[in-house]
């Protein structure tokens, strides 16, 4: 009978890969949004002492 | 900072659940593939990411058909959090294709035409963003980029289509294959369980994604307006 190969390692890696992927880019977005929510107080802020 | 809507908080817990549900269904209760083992798991999130990935990019072409026709900016950012957000879960789709190949195909890369075409979809797709960031006026931006995403948008149906038309060694899982085909396999009950809710919970996971861009989008556009005030 046929043994079933072991390929549980490329298993891991590929989920593995999947998540840390989606979790830099859920990050990357986590940190635009604050940097362009800080910009924009800076930048209102600004345009009120203008005025 | 923009207060966040009740519903995308809902849809970010929902999101969260739904993949791990995937998750678990995927990598427990799914049977073991009786020939390639444990990494035929990797198909049920690799078909999951390509399906996002491909109706993104064509609801891209469709926003860029939107903004040209109505020159409404919102069409526009519906466009690139299309785009981006397909452009990255098309890059897992690759990669875990190409760690499945490994111990299926001995090779991690093969020019077949799937995994070009695949390939190539991901480079027009990269490209994109280089290019908008080099056009200044807004609006001179979103029309490029609209005629653009409409042009890429073709490469999506090709990359789905192509193992159906073309002699390959991609194997398809649902429909007629290529007589060269090599790494498909029948699916059991369970196995299409895990299958249907992997495409379930990218299609959920895809939506709050786009949502969280398109609310970046908008703060762009509303510092990018502010600038100009604040300059003059």
């Amino acid at each position: 009978m046929d043994t079933l190969p072991d390929t549980t390692n490329y298993m891991i890696a590929g989920y593995v890969i999947t998540f840390i992927t989606m979790g830099i880019y859920v990050l990357s977005m986590y940190i635009r949004n604050k940097n362009l929510s800080r910009d924009l107080e800076t930048l209102k802020s600004i345009d009120e002492e203008e005025k | 900072m923009q207060s966040k809507p009740l519903a995308l908080t809902i849809l970010d817990i929902v999101s969260i659940i739904v993949l791990g549900v995937a998750a678990y269904l995927a990598l427990v209760f799914a049977p073991t593939e009786a020939v390639m083992g444990n990494v035929q798991r990797v198909f049920y999130f690799h078909i999951g990411t390509a399906w996002v990935g491909l109706v993104g990019f064509v609801l891209a072409a469709v926003a860029g058909i939107l903004f040209l026709v109505t020159k409404n900016m919102k069409w526009d950012r519906l466009e690139v959090a299309a785009v981006e957000v397909s452009t990255m879960f098309f890059f897992i789709t690759i990669v875990l294709g190409s760690i499945w190949a490994r111990p299926a195909w001995n090779t991690w890369w093969t020019w077949d035409p799937r995994l070009t075409t695949a390939a190539v979809t991901e480079l027009i797709y990269i490209a994109y963003f280089m290019l908008r960031q080099g056009i200044e006026d807004p609006e001179k931006r979103a029309r490029f980029g609209a005629v653009y995403t409409l042009l890429g948008g073709i490469s999506a149906p090709i990359t789905f289509m192509v193992i159906r038309l073309f002699r390959t060694i991609h194997p398809v899982v649902i429909g007629n294959q290529s007589a060269e085909a090599q790494g498909g396999f029948s699916m059991t009950a369970d196995m299409r369980v895990a299958f249907f809710f992997a495409l379930f919970a990218f299609t959920v996971i895809f939506i709050d994604l786009m949502w969280h861009r398109i609310r970046i989008g908008d703060l762009q556009d509303r510092v990018e307006n502010l600038k100009l005030k604040v300059s003059m």
